[in-house]
């Protein structure tokens, strides 16, 4: 009897042993990889090598595609990264990317451009930010900044005016006060275009409205948040 | 007998299915009917570009209203693009599946990989002429211009192989919007002509800083004295200027010589200390002249509402915006006694469809954008000129431009040197070759500086051997290293259904000809039979 709880017991910790082997922390990062921290710390036009969890992506064309991407300590803005058409279905919520690049700027909005990846980790090992609360700070640029293409929240915004970029099926320009602040929001049709929920609902939005805001904190010289929900107060 | 019949219905079949697989989306050559049949309800699709610019959007649409009143039973459905290139790759997806637009705004560039695919692209010349349907034409229900109407080098535009592809819908050229006040406070004297070594001198002086580490010229951190908007045009104008190579008229690829490599070492050498940088490293030029943050913005004549401190259109905060003097200057030159400038803006041209009365419908209204309404209504949206001498000599035209800043909208007064600078100078203006990968030579040049100025801000070494690494590499990237440097892309592999189609075709006419072999060898051998 001895032996069999012995050998049940000698079982189980193997078992232990080998799961904890297998332990996921998203904020790992490969062999010569930068931490978030480092990637944020790097002089611009400098080559930065980063791995990171995609949260969404614009759309694919001519062999690029533009990808929002985070790990637990921050975010990142991929701009049209080589990638080809049948890669960029694999690029899923969620998925581990490794990214080399070069930093850049682009009217405020810092970013990795001329990027090039490959798939990381096990398939499921998956990662998905969930958003900061960023009513608080939107009136403080420079926290806002901190935050910067991170998935964020704006809380009880008031909506103040709507627009398209040119017509229905554009690009919608979300003017909303938040606090005291008013902030500039998009939504991007190449992320979120018409026949999305969320287009049809900031389309459909009025003057007045009272919403809880959800977005990437995207910046254009000052923040131009990419909206990708909205929820009627 | 029967076996003839069976015969003969086999091989019509065949016929049939190899006549529907020539060209992708299988269609004949085009003919203009006779009558243009009124009765049968037409929608057609209509890609418009737009600079962002809300007015743009409010003409094409008038001009649909007005179209579809004058023909009730055509609907014309628009899609709007603000970028070229999105149109470029979204109609070669659709050349693929047969889904093409009717009516596409685009570039002459992008008309020459279009065609490539055979009927894909309706010739012109012969509606152009049509006395009932063509300019000017005794049918059409609209005062139309006749072809010695239109301004002959914009019309020359669309000719690709010795035929006429594409009617021109707006011409613009690239400017520099100086701020000519930082210009004086710099020391220097605006020339009658700007020249690239002024440019570039007074670019570099303007890098002055302040002990705190602001720009002595405008007291601030951010200072990009030189900011280009669109490089492609960069390069294949100074190359015109020095009269150096390009391209040939058949497509043979001339770009990669010598006097590239002088242009891009003189760019590199400015780009290093930051006084020179492109829309595609630092953003709008529009906004950094705005701002006081830059001096020289080369830009389209189409972007003329944004440029300046009284801007119509501003995409940046107003607090943000500095005073100063604008002045709107040809581009910069290499020989001021003879100026040479990009002759740009959008052409419109039509795809074939099944149907002719679809496609006539399509001219019908591709000529309703040269009437005067709309050439006149979509100019003065921006810095753009008509294309047809008899918007351009209207009274209500000329108005327009004796009215030079009477308000900062409408009479917006950089806007309307802008224009006056084209019309001035519309023959030193000038077009590339367009051939089969001519869009793809143009995007070349544009990355050539583009690559130089990331590479040396970036701290690499840019020397002669990072020019044969740089040619090499653009070569390989845009396919153009052909036998005797010539474009080499194909229109790419053939979808799998349509492999398997030929395949079957080929398996049917190996069977008829199996059969009739076989039919042959046994009527000679009863034949034989005593």
């Amino acid at each position: 009897m001895k032996k069999i709880i012995a050998l049940v017991l000698t079982l189980v910790l193997a078992l232990s042993l080998a799961s904890c082997g297998n332990t996921f922390d998203p904020a790992e990062k490969s062999e010569g990889v930068m931490t978030y921290a480092e990637y944020a710390a790097a002089e611009l036009d400098t080559e930065v090598v980063i791995e990171a969890y995609v949260q969404a992506t614009q759309s694919w064309w001519d062999n690029k595609i533009t990808v929002y991407a985070a790990d637990p300590d921050g975010a990142y803005f991929i701009y049209e990264m080589a990638c080809s058409e049948a890669d960029s279905k694999k690029l899923t919520e969620g998925t581990k990317i490794k990214v080399t690049g070069t930093k850049g700027a682009w009217e405020g909005e810092v970013e990795i451009m001329d990027a090039t990846f490959e798939f990381v980790g096990a398939a499921d090992h998956t990662y998905v930010a969930t958003a900061f609360d960023a009513t608080s700070i939107a009136g403080d640029e420079d926290a806002l900044l901190a935050h910067q293409n991170e998935l964020v929240t704006f809380k009880g915004a008031t909506v103040e005016a709507i627009s398209f970029k040119n017509d229905g099926g554009d690009d919608i320009y979300l003017t909303a006060k938040v606090g005291n602040t008013t902030i500039d929001f998009c939504v991007e049709k190449y992320l979120t275009g018409p026949e999305t929920e969320v287009y049809k609902a900031v389309e459909a939005l009025e003057v007045g409205d009272v919403i809880d805001i959800e977005c990437f904190l995207y910046w254009y010289k000052g923040a131009n948040p990419h909206v990708v929900g909205v929820t009627a107060k | 007998m029967k076996k003839l019949l069976i015969l003969l219905i086999i091989t019509s079949l065949s016929l049939l299915t190899l006549s529907s697989c020539h060209g992708t989306p299988g269609l004949t050559p085009f003919e203009c009917p006779e009558v243009f049949d009124e009765s049968e309800e037409i929608e057609i699709t209509f890609w418009a570009k737009n600079d962002t610019n809300l007015n743009q959007v409010a003409v094409y649409k008038q001009a649909i209203a007005d179209f579809e009143a004058l023909y009730p039973n055509i609907k014309v459905k628009l899609t709007l693009y603000t970028d070229y290139g999105r149109i470029y790759s979204d109609v070669i997806t659709n050349i693929s599946t047969g889904t093409t637009p009717n009516v596409c705004i685009t570039y002459p560039d992008h008309i020459a990989t279009y065609k490539s695919g055979g009927n894909i692209v309706v010739p012109l010349d012969d509606l152009i002429d049509n006395e009932k349907w063509g300019l000017g034409g005794t049918e059409l229900k609209f005062d139309s211009p006749t072809r010695s109407e239109m301004i002959p080098e914009f019309l020359s535009e669309g000719v690709i192989d010795g035929e006429q592809y594409a009617l021109p819908f707006m011409r613009s050229t690239e400017v520099c919007y100086v701020n000519k006040t930082y210009v004086e406070a710099l020391g220097f004297e605006l020339p009658e002509t700007l020249t690239w070594d002024f440019v570039f001198e007074v670019s570099e002086a303007a890098m002055a800083k302040n002990e705190d580490g602001t720009y002595k010229v405008n007291g601030q951190t951010t200072l990009i004295p030189f900011i280009y908007k669109s490089t492609d045009n960069m390069m294949i104008q100074m190359l015109e200027q020095k009269g150096a190579g390009y391209s040939t008229e058949d497509g043979g690829i001339e770009i990669f010589n010598d006097t590239t490599e002088g242009i891009l070492k003189e760019i590199a050498e400015h780009a290093s200390s930051r006084s020179f940088s492109t829309f595609k490293i630092s953003g709008y030029p529009a906004n950094y002249l705005n701002a006081g943050q830059c001096i020289f913005a080369v830009d389209s004549t189409a972007g003329a509402t944004w440029m300046g401190s009284d801007a119509p259109l501003v995409d940046i905060a107003e607090d943000t915006i500095v005073e100063f003097e604008t002045a709107v200057m040809t581009v910069p030159q290499y020989d001021t006694e003879n100026p040479r400038m990009i002759s740009q803006g959008p052409s419109v041209c039509i795809f074939n469809k099944q149907s002719e009365n679809e496609v006539l419908a399509s001219w019908l209204f591709t000529q309703f954008l040269l009437t005067d309404s709309v050439q006149i209504g979509y100019a003065t949206t921006e810095g753009y000129v008509p294309v047809t001498k008899q918007a351009q000599s209207t009274d209500e035209y000329r108005d327009y431009l004796s009215r030079e800043g009477e308000d900062n909208d409408f009479y917006y007064d950089v806007k309307l040197k802008a224009t006056k600078l084209l019309i001035e100078n519309t023959e030193n203006t000038f077009v590339t070759h367009v051939f089969n990968g001519s869009a793809s030579l143009r995007n070349a040049a544009g990355q050539l500086i583009e690559n130089t100025t990331k590479s040396i801000r970036r701290g690499e070494t840019v020397d002669d051997s990072y020019f044969d690494r740089l040619y090499s590499e653009m070569t390989s990237l845009y396919h153009l290293g052909g036998v005797g440097g010539h474009y080499t892309e194909t229109v790419g592999e053939l979808p799998a259904g349509a492999v398997a189609l030929i395949i079957s075709l080929c398996a049917i006419w190996l069977l008829i000809g199996i059969y009739y072999l076989y039919g042959l060898l046994k009527k000679l051998k009863y034949r034989d039979k005593p």
